[in-house]
């Protein structure tokens, strides 16, 4: 039967992290790379590389650590408690994901080289406004032995910084995905201006040559790779959202024990009160589906679909709930830039719309609920 | 059961015995609330199969099927509660005995009970033999709980009780009340309440049942006029009953907040009810559907919460407050869903007993979910106080 708790493993996983995280990446260092300009931070992911974060879905043979996917969520929740900025998600987890679908030696060596902190990589795959794999119009046309790339993609998460690029595109009978490197002549990309502060690109492919060694999995068949990996980023997206409304909770109810008017602490306002639980009632369901998410994957990969899309949407609308609530109750501090409560926010709604927002969630599960 | 059984021992066995013993017309777990069997002295079966399923069961100990066998259960681990729950689901069986003997008392009297005390009231709760009711609230005291009046003055051998209970459900059907009653009025508020067990078959006690909004009397007044309670009545400590109540209550939150269970797991999804409800046409309401799947996204985490506590408290895990979140979060859910179950029905749920059986009066109903066992209100304060640590 599976457990909806976490192992001793796993707890102890959790508490090695956030005590990693606490020293290495607090949300300081987070506005200290904003302020500076950067969306990533070499040193960090190294470092992580090297306790098996980077490695964590790869398996030993490999270099990696081969913790499984209710692992990646405990790490990636407290990545999002202090807005840690890595490709962990990119790279980790969807990329290694997919290149664990292939396992040919191209696809090996590439997942050694993750393990190890030295390869990242950026899914290619949107190209409208919201995450749509299935609406790709992105064009890779037989070209005697190999493809020519042409189109746009959009919110490329990690893809102005990435060293390679998985890309989804139509070919003759339906969608293939690539693996190109980032550099390959006719890709220009140009990184978004992001609310996060963190790694978006646009990025235009004009005649980009691929050969069939590039694809990753067969020609036409992109989701027997791609979908996996998609679920295995969604779920621990979920973890990192949610670990980012226990974040803004927590300072929020700190704030609530400590901020005086009227002469009293405000946290013993009734009106306050119910709020702050409330919110904490919706953060404890959310933990449920994003436990519940990992577990699947680890156990019942091919019918995790439900759980996943039950994560992130609970996660989307738990850490929106968390952002509006944390900002109202801080008061006028809130709005500040000086206050860390603004990074949660807008950390929060890039997250609502990375690999689907609420709606595209909802609808999964309408469809599978029978709907 | 052996405990030396496989899961997949076990379900084989259990499904052999399903098969065997569940009646056809025991099949059909959809059925209405007038389909519950509720059990006690005066319980008329509604059929013969009613009566024969609750036997075969009783004998198994599958009415509790997680009590200890010596006090009439079957002594089944939670892994083993889990795939009895999935095999009744599989054949739709209806749940063979529902009562607050079982939901309630049991529980209370199985963490607070004498040895004696547990071998002479849960066998007949498990066999459906005896009908319980709770006297909690009374007129003055309602979320304020602890403010009981009514009184147990110690005449020796016996307590005599005088005074007043409000919302005891389904009293006029049952045969024994558990209450809350004042032992000491020179104490503090809650130091000096018993939990006594009250025969309610004796002169001075009555019963008058309450019209509801529901148009039904599910609840109902419950007078005590020198009523006499027998010493060895008492669960627990004299003066320590408070300590009994709060934990009954816990397990009365669990029950209340399952009203979320049955969308979640291998219950049906409200949007392919609300469908069906709507005709040939389907889920066409592109707000309703929307609110649908909002509900539906809700009832599935709350019903991961609720295995999530489970598993939690067996793993020796505290779950802390959980029952507070819980019993707040499946009320709420639950009448948001009965709101969409009106809306979808449109005029054909606003009639009574209509083209939509009693929607409306289910709908109604609901609305109690967040006051009874403890209001929404009261849940969240309990939450703020315990869980969060916020200044009282």
């Amino acid at each position: 039967m599976t457990k909806l708790v976490l192992t001793e493993e796993e707890t102890m996983l959790g508490d090695m992290a956030r005590g990693f995280l606490d020293g290495a990446a607090p949300v300081k260092a987070f506005r200290k790379l904003r302020d500076e300009g950067k969306t990533f931070d070499a040193k960090l992911w190294k470092e992580m590389a090297d306790m098996g974060w980077a490695g964590v879905l790869i398996s030993e043979e490999q270099g990696g650590s081969d913790m499984g996917y209710a692992a990646a969520n405990v790490i990636a929740q407290e990545m999002g408690k202090t807005l840690v900025v890595s490709p962990f998600l990119s790279t980790a987890v969807m990329a290694a994901t997919a290149l664990r679908q292939v396992g040919d030696t191209r696809a090996k060596d590439a997942l050694s080289k993750i393990a190890s902190g030295d390869l990242t990589y950026a899914l290619a795959i949107d190209e409208g406004i919201k995450h749509d794999p299935n609406a790709t119009e992105m064009d890779a046309k037989a070209d005697g032995n190999g493809f020519r790339l042409n189109g746009r993609k959009t919110f490329v998460v990690d893809g102005a910084m990435a060293d390679r690029l998985l890309v989804l595109a139509k070919t003759g009978d339906g969608l293939t995905l690539f693996d190109i490197p980032a550099d390959r002549a006719g890709i220009t990309r140009d990184a978004s201006n992001m609310i996060d502060a963190r790694d978006a690109a646009r990025i235009t492919f004009d005649d980009v040559e691929a050969t069939g060694d590039d694809v990753l999995g067969q020609v036409d068949s992109a989701m027997s790779v791609l979908k996996p990996a998609l679920e295995a980023g969604q779920a621990a997206l979920a973890a990192e959202t949610a670990g980012l409304a226990a974040g803004a909770f927590g300072m929020t109810v700190g704030y609530l024990k400590e901020r005086k008017q009227f002469g009293t602490l405000i946290g013993s306002f009734q009106a306050l009160q119910h709020r702050a639980a409330h919110l904490w009632c919706e953060t404890e369901v959310t933990a449920s589906a994003v436990l519940n998410a990992g577990r699947l994957l680890d156990t019942d990969p091919g019918n995790a679909t439900l759980a996943v899309s039950l994560a992130k949407a609970r996660a989307t609308a738990t850490a929106k709930l968390a952002v509006i609530e944390g900002v109202q109750m801080h008061g006028g501090i809130g709005m500040t830039d000086d206050y860390d409560m603004g990074f949660y926010m807008k950390r929060a709604r890039v997250a609502a719309e990375w690999l689907g927002d609420y709606s595209y969630h909802a609808e999964k599960i309408a469809a599978l609920r029978g709907f | 059961m052996d405990t030396g059984q496989t899961a997949e021992e076990f379900r084989a066995e259990l499904r052999a015995w399903l098969e065997e013993n569940c009646p056809q017309e025991m099949r059909d777990s959809g059925a209405g609330e007038e389909d519950i069997c509720w059990g006690g002295k005066n319980w008329e079966f509604t059929s013969e199969a009613q009566k024969q399923w609750l036997e075969r069961c009783a004998a198994k100990g599958y009415t509790v099927p997680t009590w200890p066998r010596d006090y009439g259960g079957a002594g089944l681990t939670r892994e083993q509660e889990k795939i009895f729950h999935e095999e009744m689901d599989r054949i739709n069986a209806r749940s063979p005995l529902q009562s607050f003997g079982i939901w309630m008392l049991g529980p209370a009297l199985l963490h607070f009970g004498s040895h004696e005390q547990k071998l002479h009231y849960l066998p007949p709760i498990a066999r459906g033999e005896i009908r319980w009711c709770q006297g909690y609230s009374e007129p003055g005291a309602g979320s304020d709980l602890a403010n009981v009046q009514t009184k147990g003055e110690d005449k020796g051998d016996h307590w005599l009780v005088n005074g007043q209970k409000i919302w005891t459900s389904y009293a006029d059907q049952a045969d024994w009340i558990f209450a809350l009653v004042r032992t000491d009025r020179e104490a503090p508020k809650h130091k000096g309440i018993s939990f006594l067990l009250i025969d309610m078959e004796q002169d001075g006690v009555e019963t008058r049942p309450i019209r509801m909004i529901s148009g039904i009397s599910p609840f109902c007044e419950t007078f005590f006029d020198d009523a006499k309670v027998p010493k060895e009545q008492i669960v627990g400590e004299e003066n320590r009953g408070w300590d009994v109540a709060k934990y009954l209550l816990t397990h009365e939150r669990e029950m209340i907040s399952g009203g979320g269970q049955g969308l979640s797991g291998g219950g049906r999804a409200l949007g392919a009810v609300l469908a069906e409800t709507m005709g040939d046409d389907g889920l066409t309401d592109a707000t309703l559907r929307a609110d649908a799947m909002r509900c539906e996204v809700d009832a599935l985490a709350i019903g991961l919460t609720l295995e999530r506590y489970k598993d939690q408290s067996e793993a020796g895990q505290g779950a802390g407050d959980a029952s507070a979140m819980l019993k707040y979060m499946g009320t709420e859910l639950n009448k948001q869903r009965h709101e969409l179950l009106m809306a979808a029905g449109g005029s054909d749920a606003l009639e009574w007993d209509g083209p939509q059986g009693n929607r409306a009066g289910n709908w109604l109903r609901t609305k109690a979910n967040s006051i009874e066992g403890g209001t929404s209100e009261v849940m969240l304060s309990i939450v703020s106080r315990r869980v969060l640590g916020l200044p009282g």
